[in-house]
């Protein structure tokens, strides 16, 4: 159980001003949960600079200088940068995301990747939001698209590992509101099919399976119905891609959504209170998702 | 005995005579069996754990003369005003509706002469439970019949139910023959309908929205009274870590032999966890959370007696509440109306029908006849004594293992007689050191 | 009391309409820095004998519980949006919301008046007993869930399962109403102005006689609104399921 965000910037002007916006809408998140948080941001010049790919890695044992130095090592990736930020660290190269992902692995077997891509970093971990909103320099972010989590741990535990966001595959990034019913089923019959999984928590099983879906050539929307009619439960639900921003609730639609539009942005919050700081909200198409409608948005 | 089995004659483990039963009655009807009371099948339980008395290591304490204290405070987490009890045996949630206003009556009667709280139900407060209460817990239910901010305020204390160990899961029922115009006007409803409750609340769903129900529970009491989160006992351990985190001051985990008005036999017989297995878990998680005792635990679901209220303390509880227990101290299965219930198809010990309205002790009735039956000051005083002695029972434990209060049992009081209720209640198996699933046993 | 000394006149906008609202308050609370519970301390601090006065809430920001539990003769102006039950187990005050509300607004009333001037969200007036709830937008899912005789008029449409349990009260839908409506209803009179898109278990059309036109047109006059009562439809309870018939079993 949660609280969740998303912002998707359509001007331009904003993009500066990305992390601290969802820096707020993150906070006033919190009170929704305490035990982790996470956000997914896309577009930042530090952590996904252009003509590079970026890798998150959870809880790196060494500093993030050394680290480089070892995942520059480990593959032929071409010159490695990496920051620390919490719990994560961002390893960018330039080099696809695949090769890259493959060094930092093979640099440190074992560890939990919890994004690659082009344009996004997911930045997770344990404690309060507040304290790890600084630990991500949240405030200095920018970029053109962020989504945001706060949890309160149902069933699976309290690790870095188990926050969310989850991003599972290239530029994919999930968030959710709620508990799915029948996830330990869906799980099994994505390990039979090969999938691995990094985590207990129910949401991995719900960004598995979208991304399952993406891989064999379903788009955002038909793979959010796929997960309608396949998951019980109650969830709202933030996808984003390297293009778009998707919204969906389940059938019951109790867990809280709200949307707001205006033409500098699309906002989706678990309540309007994470809104209320965001240029223009005053005069901005304010609406509450109908159950089992995919409400997408492409760049 | 059996004249059948010298015939060569066998029953079936299987297809025993209840099941049988069972089967035609829902092929003659085509509804399920709805009965009242907990569950009735075989279950590890309290009789399966045994206390070890002092002797040489420990000292024990004199009875009647040495201190062994009784006394509990509930919420005081957050509250201005927490609940301080005589007696860490409390009186469970029952409606009236289910009971008539002279078994609430009672029950407020009995509760108050010992220093102990009664619980109202679904649909409200009522005036006999009130003036008859000392320290009365006012239950906020999925359905909110008869939910009245007045009667918020009235309270002393305010019990968020999620769900109760009879059917967690499941929402209440009432059938018609119970919805007289009383209870019908107290629920708004109209007379002699077969009530439904909802299983969740209307307004929030979850642990993050009840944080905010809690919060405006709390400001519309400005602070003053302590609130307590039920659930029945299924996954104790998470749910009672989410109550704790939505803003708890009180969980209440009610095992699967807890009681209920009216339920579905099939719910009652095959949902939720037995009591013994759930408080380990309840305990487990607050302490993990550091909040042991700091946010109390009351336990209820088939506690019977002083040595299943210590039990239950040394496993970590701060208090029980009682139900069926509580209304068989007011007179329910009285053997001296044994012929009354063979009239109705039952017998004095068996009768179960809580639903029907039709209960000769005149307690689970809503019958104006029936309902004279029961003496509200002769009753309340039996539940009196029954307090008492319970009480009484579990200090004549504690000061055997040498404790002054109630609360300084421990685990390490306990061992278990069997293997289930050493994995259960995570216990050595008695006269050895092996915890079911514990590495590294010592002596 | 004391508070009701600092008498201010201001001029704020409406954030659903743009326009410009002028309202005189003898009480003014900015949640920009007092905290909820001071707000809602306040309003319960106020004496009965003290007589009706009006209080002003600005920068409510989204923020839950917001004049809640009140019993007195008070109007409270919430100039913004608000979140979680709003209003709730409301006696005898009038609130209005210059905004939309969250979750549960007016949950458990039982009597008095909120009027939302934006949408509500979810479980509006929910377990209401008594008071009169105006929602001038829409509302989403489970308006009047499990409503005990307070009066709803939505102006704009309702979401899926409102009026889901409805044991008592009006709720009068100027727009449309989603899936199941009324749905396990008992007693409760639901009226639609526009479209259903299905009625719930044991809901059944009944027909519009005077008395209810009348009715109607009282609730439709109570709220402010000219909508034509002829225009409506009467929806109610088949009462079917109100003791269990193996025929209807399905049903549950």
């Amino acid at each position: 159980m949660c609280g969740i965000a998303g912002l998707h910037v359509r001007d331009s002007a904003l993009f500066p001003h990305l992390g601290r916006l969802l820096q707020g809408m993150l906070c006033q998140a919190a009170e929704r949960g305490t035990d982790a948080a996470g956000v997914g941001i896309y577009g930042d010049p530090r952590l996904t600079p252009a003509g590079r790919s970026t890798v998150c890695v959870l809880d790196v044992p060494v500093p993030a200088g050394q680290a480089a130095a070892l995942v520059d090592a480990a593959g032929e990736v071409g010159p490695v940068e990496a920051v620390a930020a919490g719990q994560t660290t961002v390893f960018t190269a330039p080099a696809s995301p695949e090769v890259l992902e493959a060094a930092v692995r093979a640099a440190f077997p074992g560890v939990v990747v919890t994004s690659r891509g082009n344009s996004l970093a997911v930045l997770k971990g344990t404690g309060h939001p507040d304290d790890l909103a600084r630990t991500f320099s949240l405030a200095d972010a920018q970029g053109w698209q962020g989504v945001a989590h706060t949890r309160m741990a149902t069933e699976s535990a309290v690790t870095s590992t188990g926050s969310h966001p989850f991003s599972v595959g290239p530029d994919q990034c999930l968030v959710h509101n709620g508990s799915f019913a029948n996830h330990a089923t869906i799980r099994r019959e994505l390990r039979a099919e090969g999938i691995a999984f990094d985590s207990d928590n129910d949401t991995e099983v719900g960004a598995r399976f979208v991304a399952h879906q993406l891989a064999q050539g379903a788009d955002v929307e038909k793979a959010l119905r796929l997960l309608c009619e396949r998951f019980d439960g109650f969830y709202t639900l933030v996808v984003t891609t390297g293009t778009s921003f998707a919204v969906v609730r389940d059938a019951i639609a109790c867990k809280p959504a709200v949307v707001a539009e205006t033409d500098a942005w699309v906002a989706m919050a678990s309540e309007y209170r994470y809104l209320a700081g965001l240029p223009g909200v005053e005069s901005a198409r304010i609406f509450e998702p109908e159950p089992e409608v995919v409400y997408a948005w492409e760049r | 005995m059996n004249d059948f089995a010298s015939q060569g004659l066998r029953e079936s483990a299987t297809f025993d005579r209840t099941t049988i039963a069972a089967i035609q009655h829902a092929a003659r009807t085509g509804i399920y069996d709805i009965r009242g009371g907990g569950a009735k099948r075989e279950l590890p339980h309290f009789d399966d754990l045994l206390f070890l008395g002092a002797s040489m290591s420990r000292y024990p304490l004199e009875g009647y003369r040495e201190r062994c204290d009784t006394d509990v405070v509930l919420g005081a987490r957050n509250a201005k005003f927490p609940l301080h009890l005589s007696t860490p045996v409390t009186i469970a949630g029952m409606s009236f509706g289910a009971l008539s206003g002279r078994a609430k009556e009672a029950l407020g009667r009995g509760a108050s002469e010992v220093g102990t709280s009664t619980t109202t139900g679904d649909g409200g407060m009522t005036e006999e439970e009130r003036g008859q209460s000392k320290h009365l817990v006012y239950q906020y239910l999925p359905s909110r019949y008869g939910m009245n901010p007045d009667h918020l305020r009235a309270a002393d204390a305010i019990e968020v139910v999620l769900g109760q160990g009879a059917k967690p899961g499941g929402g209440g029922m009432l059938l018609g023959q119970k919805i007289t115009e009383r209870v019908a006007g107290m629920r708004t409803l109209p007379v002699g309908v077969d009530q439904r409750s909802a299983c969740r609340h209307p307004d929030w769903t979850g642990p993050d929205d009840l944080a905010i129900k809690i919060a405006e529970l709390r400001e519309i009491t400005d602070w003053e009274k302590p609130v307590y989160v039920k659930v029945g006992a299924s996954r104790p351990y998470y749910d009672v870590k989410l109550a704790v985190k939505a803003g708890a001051d009180v969980v209440v985990v009610d095992g699967m032999q807890g009681g209920t008005a009216a339920t579905q036999d099939v719910f009652i017989e095959h949902v939720g966890i037995p009591t013994l297995a759930a408080i380990p878990q309840a305990v487990q998680a607050l302490q993990e959370m550091g909040v042991h005792r700091e946010v109390q635990l009351i336990v209820s679901g088939g506690v019977r007696n002083g040595a299943d209220l210590a039990k239950c303390m040394a496993l970590g509880a701060d208090a029980v509440a009682i139900g069926t227990a509580a209304l068989i101290a007011l007179g329910d299965n009285d053997p001296a109306l044994d012929a009354e219930y063979r009239a109705l198809g039952s017998a004095a010990g068996y009768y179960d029908d809580w639903q029907a309205g039709r209960d000769p002790a005149g307690i689970t009735t809503q019958d104006p006849e029936l309902q004279q039956r029961l003496d509200p000051v002769a009753a309340g005083h039996r539940l009196a004594n029954y307090l008492r002695v319970m009480t009484m029972e579990a200090q004549i434990i504690a000061r055997a293992c040498g404790k002054a209060h109630l609360q300084h049992l421990e685990p390490e009081d306990l061992v278990a007689l069997t293997v289930e209720a050493a994995a259960m209640a995570r216990l050595p198996l008695a006269g050895t050191s092996w915890v079911p699933g514990r590495a590294g046993a010592g002596l | 009391m004391g508070a009701l000394t600092d008498v201010t006149t201001d001029v704020t906008t409406d954030v659903t309409t743009g326009a410009a609202a002028t309202t005189t308050a003898d009480v003014v609370v900015d949640l920009a820095t007092a905290q909820v519970r001071e707000l809602n301390a306040r309003l319960h601090a106020v004496a009965p004998a003290a007589g009706p006065s009006t209080w002003r809430v600005l920068h409510p920001a989204g923020k839950h519980n917001i004049a809640v539990g009140l019993d007195r003769d008070l109007t409270v102006e919430v100039e913004g949006h608000v979140g979680y039950f709003c209003a709730g187990m409301n006696q005898q005050a009038a609130v209005v919301v210059h905004g939309n509300a969250g979750n549960g607004v007016a949950e458990n009333m039982m009597s008095g008046r909120v009027h939302v001037r934006g949408n509500a969200s979810q479980a509006a007036g929910a377990t209401a007993h008594g008071g009169l709830l105006v929602i001038d937008g829409d509302t989403s899912a489970r308006c009047g869930i499990s409503m005990k005789g307070v009066d709803i008029v939505v102006g704009g449409s309702v979401g899926h399962m409102s009026a889901f349990m409805a044991q008592a009260g009006r709720l009068v839908v100027c727009g449309d109403a989603g899936d199941a409506l009324g749905d396990s209803i008992y007693e409760a009179r639901l009226y639609v102005r526009g479209s259903v898109k299905s009625l719930g278990a044991d809901c059944v059309e009944k027909e519009v006689r005077a008395e209810h036109l009348a009715e109607l047109a009282g609730l439709l006059a109570a709220a402010g609104r000219d909508e034509d009562p002829a225009q409506f439809r009467r929806y109610g309870s088949a009462r079917t399921l109100y003791n269990f018939h193996v025929d209807n079993a399905s049903a549950y």
